[in-house]
């Protein structure tokens, strides 16, 4: 690697958005000749932090360089500096200290080939590992063997609820005999999400290792891949992906030269949240309206075409190469007791870094927020953390310093969700960001169960008159007690946790609305607004 | 590939034939190509809308036959999904993000502003008869917040604070500055 020359551009959504495509046409320009002996221009996944795109990354005997905004102009200073000259004054402006926080106190695990390989090309992957770990499962350990090992690695479900992965892949393996399929839920809906995306822009054959991995380990020959149509960068690179991986023979008949054959189909969303629920993304994938089902029976135990189907996330797949190749003890001993290994942040909102961040389970929110963020911009304060989207919660400032993991965050009232963390800072109102998210769940309900499909919209308007300072203090009451209708009595866990906005809200910025209700003149006038007194309104 | 043959084949007379009935054989074409499978359905849908730019009554019913499927159970699922579209749409679309890091960053303002410069309201489908503004309810653009599509066009960090900025980001994604009734 040391006299490797190499830039490495990012083409993932993000910087592509920020105009990393004329970037490279510019850097392949000022290439030219060169490029072909000492030094190589590549198109890579996702660089972390995409707030300061389009990045590019330099790599030299003097180690690696990061380059942060750099606009197509400068693409002759960047190759000519690549090449071993010295860098201009204006291209050093652009660099990015990789010492930084945000850098250094990154796990690549899951993102261990984002930014390193060419989402586009199955050798480059391939030369880096690709498949090496699904060759010596097939060759050498058996399926049993296989689910021991994620088992011991402590990996838990990716998508939110955390479900230990062992366990299910040991429940679809142990059905009785009969076909089985396997499914990747790649329909990242949670606003403020996109880990997944970057995933499957950036390292799509890991994924697909991962998922062959899982196919043999639980004895699947058909697979799907359902990916929301709002990613199309995201589905053109997964296409390409199962091509080649078809054509170099790493999926489809006699696998390795055994006889372990797999074949994978990408399904494509159509824009319902609801269909990141498990059995309505199995519904969707039939072709029908993405609606979920009463569980028991799992999908599990029924899935697809009522056959045993395990369905995991993107993220989840991902991390398994990697156990394989290291070890289930080896990721078990990072994270905290009940949380093992990784976790892949969508950082974004009011913090100066935004972007990826893969952290050690167990890491707290001031590290992630504060430290590698770099805080709100201009200074301001932290109002809030915002994590596992509409199902989630806002966590208050002073309990930044709880560690990330499933239970931490389920005991403040939120989730860890898939990975999504808006920062809020001072502005923004709570009750704004709860009728957001509520305004979201009315837009997403599916309308099958009447708790959620009326509720929300109850709630909304409720949400409404406090937004707009209308409410009386009444509606608190009205408020807190319909949201435990809907957890209570919803079907899903969407619609269960559509509440979980409101109810933490509420419990860290009670004040807020209470505020909402103090400007008697505009309150209802069917309703006698009484003004309490400061004390006199806590129960 | 065999199917390439045919389709230049059936692309030979088409010169003499309406606009109706080669979008017909073009359905024909994607019912086919997706082996009549009714799991199908879904993939089928978004290539129809391909062709028309929505799903017509006379598509789904054409879409319904070919798989041996329910106009219920057709219908059903491309009103489920809000990427179908049902009515035809404008010539020109915008979809403004709303997501979470949006919000933060102003999104709702930004929806506000497109509403005053093109003179339509968010999410009617009609808009002003030649553009029309939706909400989305994240694109996963969020590190640059926020942002929005025009036209199959993402344009992110939209400087909310500054009016005269945000409309010169505007006029170069082609949305004209005022309302343009027809």
């Amino acid at each position: 690697m040391t006299d490797t020359r190499l830039l490495r551009c990012c083409s993932a959504s993000g910087c592509r958005s920020a105009g990393s495509e004329a970037l490279l046409h510019a850097l392949r320009d000022a290439c030219g000749d060169a490029c072909a002996e000492n030094l190589a221009i590549k198109p890579v996944g996702c660089l972390r932090l995409c707030g300061r795109g389009p990045l590019v990354a330099r790599d030299g005997p003097d180690g690696t360089v990061l380059y942060g905004g750099v606009p197509p102009e400068h693409a002759g200073e960047l190759v000519a500096a690549a090449a071993g000259a010295d860098e201009t004054a204006s291209l050093a402006g652009h660099r990015l200290d990789p010492g930084d926080p945000f850098f250094a106190l990154q796990k690549a695990v899951v993102l261990e080939g984002c930014g390193r390989v060419d989402p586009e090309s199955i050798d480059d992957a391939m030369a880096q590992g690709a498949y090496g770990q699904l060759r010596r499962c097939l060759l050498e350990l058996s399926p049993e063997q296989v689910r021991e090992e994620v088992r011991r690695s402590g990996l838990r479900g990716r998508g939110g609820a955390g479900y230990p992965t062992g366990l299910k892949w040991d429940t679809v393996a142990l059905q009785p005999p009969g076909p089985r399929y396997l499914v990747c839920n790649a329909d990242e809906g949670d606003p403020g999400a996109f880990m997944d995306r970057s995933v499957l822009e950036s390292d799509p054959h890991r994924l697909l290792e991962g998922m062959a991995i899982a196919a043999y380990a639980v004895g699947a020959e058909r697979g799907y891949v359902y990916v929301r149509a709002e990613y199309p960068l995201a589905i053109e690179r997964m296409r390409l992906a199962l091509k080649q991986a078809r054509g170099k023979g790493v999926l489809g008949r006699g696998i390795f030269g055994t006889g372990f054959e797999l074949s994978i189909e990408v399904r494509v969303g159509a824009g319902a949240y609801v269909c990141g629920e498990e059995t309505a993304l199995l519904l969707s994938i039939q072709g029908q309206r993405g609606m979920p089902r009463v569980r028991p029976p799992y999908p599990a135990q029924k899935g697809l075409w009522d056959a045993p189907t395990l369905i995991n996330n993107v993220e989840t797949y991902t991390a398994v190469p990697a156990i394989l190749r290291e070890g289930g003890d080896w990721f078990a001993s990072m994270g905290t007791e009940g949380s093992k290994g990784t976790k892949v942040f969508a950082l974004s909102g009011a913090v100066r870094n935004t972007g990826l961040v893969e952290v050690p389970m167990g890491t707290s929110l001031r590290t992630v927020v504060e430290e590698m963020g770099g805080g709100v911009p201009d200074g301001g304060a932290v109002k809030a953390v915002q994590t596992g989207g509409p199902s989630g919660g806002c966590i208050p400032a002073h309990l930044l310093d709880t560690p990330v993991d499933y239970e931490s965050l389920r005991e403040l009232g939120s989730m860890m969700g898939s990975g999504g963390m808006v920062v809020m800072g001072e502005t923004t109102s709570m009750p704004e960001v709860a009728r957001h998210f509520m305004r979201f769940s009315v837009n997403e309900s599916c309308g099958k169960c009447l708790p959620c499909r009326a509720g929300t919209v109850q709630l909304a308007s409720l949400l409404d008159r406090f937004v707009e300072r209308r409410a009386v203090p009444d509606d608190l009451e009205r408020l807190a007690s319909l949201c435990g209708m809907v957890q209570a009595t919803s079907l899903c866990g969407l619609g269960q946790a559509a509440p979980n906005p409101v109810l933490s809200t509420l419990r860290y910025f009670r004040g807020e609305y209470e505020a909402a209700c103090r400007a008697p003149d505009r309150c209802e006038p069917r309703t006698v607004c009484v003004l309490p007194e400061e004390e006199e309104s806590r129960p | 590939m065999p199917t390439g043959t045919r389709e230049r084949g059936a692309k030979a007379p088409a010169a003499s034939l309406s606009a109706a009935e080669i979008a017909r054989r073009r359905i024909d074409q994607v019912v086919r190509r997706n082996g009549g499978r009714a799991d199908a359905l879904i993939e089928v849908l978004h290539q129809v809308q391909e062709i028309h730019g929505y799903l017509p009554l006379e598509a789904l019913e054409q879409v319904a036959r070919g798989l041996q499927l329910p106009l219920s159970r057709v219908h059903g699922v491309a009103s489920f999904y809000h990427l179908f579209r049902l009515e035809a749409p404008t010539a020109h679309r915008c979809a403004v993000c709303l997501g979470t890091a949006c919000f933060v960053k102003g999104g709702a303002e930004l929806a506000a502003h497109l509403e005053e410069r093109l003179g339509v309201r968010l999410d009617d489908p009609a808009g002003n008869g030649e553009w029309a503004v939706q909400h989305v309810s994240c694109l996963g653009a969020c590190g640059q917040a926020p942002v929005l599509v025009v036209d199959g066009e993402l344009a992110t960090k939209l400087p909310i604070d500054d009016p005269e900025e945000l409309d010169r980001r505007l006029d170069a994604t082609g949305m004209p500055t005022a309302a343009a009734p027809r």
